[in-house]
């Protein structure tokens, strides 16, 4: 008998605990902006701009949103594809409005909220400011910002989700501005095996493990853990193309820059050839012959890369094969596969 | 009785009219208007976009097609000494040649005579790396500001000035865009320029409330190419970034000048 009770009030419970879950479940499935546990403090000011469910919604549809261009074809998702972890797969420079080209490879849009400058040259530094430079680029996407204002302002569905989100439907650049980067810092990649690892849930294989010995002695300097890049800008000895293009000089003017890049992350490495500010290298072998054997001897090179007789790193090829097998283990297919990051 | 009471208020106003002119009682707690005019010109003759034609010192001739700066951060030194200094966020005005409303900084200032006004062409670092909210009005950058600005090297422009030239190869046009506030984390050319510009020489301004004082300002924009540095358009017919903007604002620190002050 008592036993019996007992056994209903379980179920009872169960019963009630089941339908508490299913609502939270629904209420909690917007977490907003979660801080990774082996990551650092983010280096945008979330003060300025705390993550909502509303304004992160409207910055998702603006992201996707073709209107952002000039003549309604090219969004911001048509170059930072999700499923390329937010590069334009397939593009060594990116490939903007009336096909014309850019110069420079398109970066992936991956834990920018630790990033302290953005662009291969550095050249913004602030997020909220950055979607200026691809709508008024005229290779990119050829618009101007009031014209894409006016166009939003028009628009049947804006000005309801203004309201939504701001709670009031006047469409301003800092409304515009703030929503898209409300999406893009939603953008984390922190579930690849190593952050596993990193957490203590899980274990690298032998050959990851040495992999992971040998990244720390040769190539964690520049690509510092966990984001793999110190946020710095260096030449890493990538010979002049035809463009010339003469990097974070572009931005400073001074002589000591010229050459310089900002040193990439290496999380999704699978998904984001080609590889370098011009997408010139089409696989991580293609990676490792320029670092062993084609750094080349240009102003500026760094230090790092003139320690043995030949410019570069030394790296045998069992070193090589177990720094890929590391390497790997930086893919988050979650990141690719995230729904909430999804075009709707 | 009605006639007394006119004849009363008459003289009250003749006389409270002489007394104001004699010796001007100011009251620094009212705040009152007092416009900077920035009347643009080349060399003797009133600035005509489009047709007038000019020369350089280089001897190139050229039209002007487009003229822009910002001045901001207004401060005036009072006769008594004491400085007054706009308050930043009504302190920034884009000046712009093609439009008869943007040819004015217009503010409010403590009751008080002035003996001398400072300025800068440009927008400061501060503003410059300030959160977007912050960049209303003049400085919107989706607005009045969107094409006084650099989205890949982010900054304002400070100083635009576009014309024709024959003497230019790229396509006989000419482009000088000085910006550059000294950079964010990497230090850059810093091109804000202050200027500073007595006023006692050609009139004091005498601000009170119910009356509005304008200084009124020359700005020869033939002294922004001509001066330390003379600018040729055979030579550098483009300025699109920072460090060539350079000797432009060197040059420009030169091109206003005092004219009168209306009270
Ligand atoms: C035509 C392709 C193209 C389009 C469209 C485009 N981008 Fe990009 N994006 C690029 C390229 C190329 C770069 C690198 C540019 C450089 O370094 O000079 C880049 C860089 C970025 C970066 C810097 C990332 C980093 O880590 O430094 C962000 C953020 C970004 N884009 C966001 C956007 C947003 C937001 C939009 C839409 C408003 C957009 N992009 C539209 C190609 C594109
Ligand atoms: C001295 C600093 C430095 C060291 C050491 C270094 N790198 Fe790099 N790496 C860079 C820079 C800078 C770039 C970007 C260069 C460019 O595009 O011009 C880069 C680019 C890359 C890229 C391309 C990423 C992309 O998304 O385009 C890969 C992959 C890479 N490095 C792997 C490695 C590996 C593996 C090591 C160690 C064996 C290593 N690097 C060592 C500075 C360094």
């Amino acid at each position: 008998m008592y036993r019996k009770y007992l056994w209903v009030i379980v179920v009872l419970i169960a019963g009630v605990s089941a339908c508490n879950k299913e609502i939270t479940a629904e209420y909690e499935s917007f977490r907003g902006f979660v801080q990774p546990s082996n990551f650092p403090q983010p280096f945008y000011r979330f003060g300025n701009n705390a993550v909502t469910k509303e304004r992160f919604e409207l910055g998702r549809k603006l992201f996707y949103d073709p209107l952002l261009s000039s003549n309604n074809t090219i969004s911001c998702g048509s170059c930072h594809i999700q499923t390329s972890a937010f590069t334009h797969h397939g593009h060594a420079v990116s490939h903007g409005i009336f096909d014309r080209m850019g110069t420079r490879n398109s970066p992936p849009i991956m834990n920018l909220a630790w990033s302290t400058s953005l662009m291969w040259d550095g050249g913004i530094v602030d997020l909220d400011l950055q979607p200026i430079a691809p709508i008024t680029n005229h290779v990119e996407m050829d618009d101007s910002m009031p014209n894409v204002l006016n166009k939003l302002r028009n628009s049947s569905a804006y000005p309801a989700l203004f309201q939504k989100a701001y709670g009031s439907p006047e469409i301003t650049s800092t409304g515009f501005l703030k929503a898209l980067s409300q999406f893009m810092l939603m953008c984390v990649s922190s579930n690849s095996k190593y952050d596993s690892v990193m957490r203590n849930q899980a274990l690298f294989t032998a050959e990851e493990q040495e992999g992971y010995q040998l990244f720390r002695q040769k190539c964690n300097t520049c690509h510092t853990e966990p984001l793999f890049t110190d946020h710095s800008f260096r030449n890493n000895g990538l010979p002049p193309s035809m463009v010339d293009d003469p990097g974070r000089y572009l931005v400073t003017q001074k002589p000591e820059d010229r050459y310089k890049f900002k040193v990439p992350s290496l999380r999704n490495l699978s998904f984001t050839a080609p590889y370098m500010h011009d997408g010139r290298l089409f696989t991580l072998d293609a990676v490792f012959d320029h670092y062993t054997t084609q750094v080349q001897h240009t102003p500026n090179l760094d230090p790092l890369f003139l320690v043995n007789a030949q410019p570069g790193l030394a790296i045998s090829a069992a070193e090589r094969q177990k720094l890929i097998a590391f390497l790997k283990t930086l893919n988050d297919r979650s990141f690719l596969l995230d729904k909430l990051l999804s075009e709707q | 009785m009605k006639r007394i009471l006119i004849i009363g208020i008459t003289t009250a106003a003749i006389f409270s009219s002489c007394k104001k002119d004699d010796t001007p009682e100011y009251n620094p707690n009212v705040k009152a208007d007092l416009s900077v005019e920035f009347d643009n010109v080349a060399g003797a003759a009133d600035l005509q976009m489009n047709t007038a034609t000019y020369n350089n010192a280089a001897g190139e001739s050229f039209k002007v097609t487009k003229l822009k700066y910002y001045v901001s951060n207004f401060v005036f030194t009072n006769s008594n000494g004491t400085t007054y200094t706009v308050p930043q966020k009504d302190s920034y005005f884009l000046i712009d040649e093609s439009d008869p409303a943007a040819r004015e900084a217009e503010l409010q200032v403590p009751e008080g005579e002035y003996k001398s006004v400072s300025f800068i062409v440009g927008v400061d670092s501060l503003r410059n790396t300030m959160d977007v909210s912050q960049r209303t009005g003049v400085l919107d950058v989706a607005g009045t500001a969107s094409d006084m600005y650099w989205g890949w090297n982010s900054g304002y422009i400070f100083f635009k000035l576009e014309g024709t030239s024959a003497a230019s190869m790229m396509g006989g046009v000419f482009q000088y865009h000085i910006g550059g506030f000294g950079g964010y984390s990497s230090s850059t050319a810093n091109n804000i320029r202050k200027i500073t510009l007595d006023l006692t020489a050609r009139g004091v301004a005498k601000v009170k409330s119910g009356k509005s004082t304008n200084i009124h300002l020359m700005v020869d924009i033939l002294k922004a190419l001509n001066g330390t540095t003379n600018m040729s358009f055979a030579t550098l017919p483009m300025v699109h970034s920072i460090a060539p903007g350079t000797p432009v604002a060197n040059n420009y620190v030169s091109m206003f000048t005092h004219e009168h002050t209306e009270n």
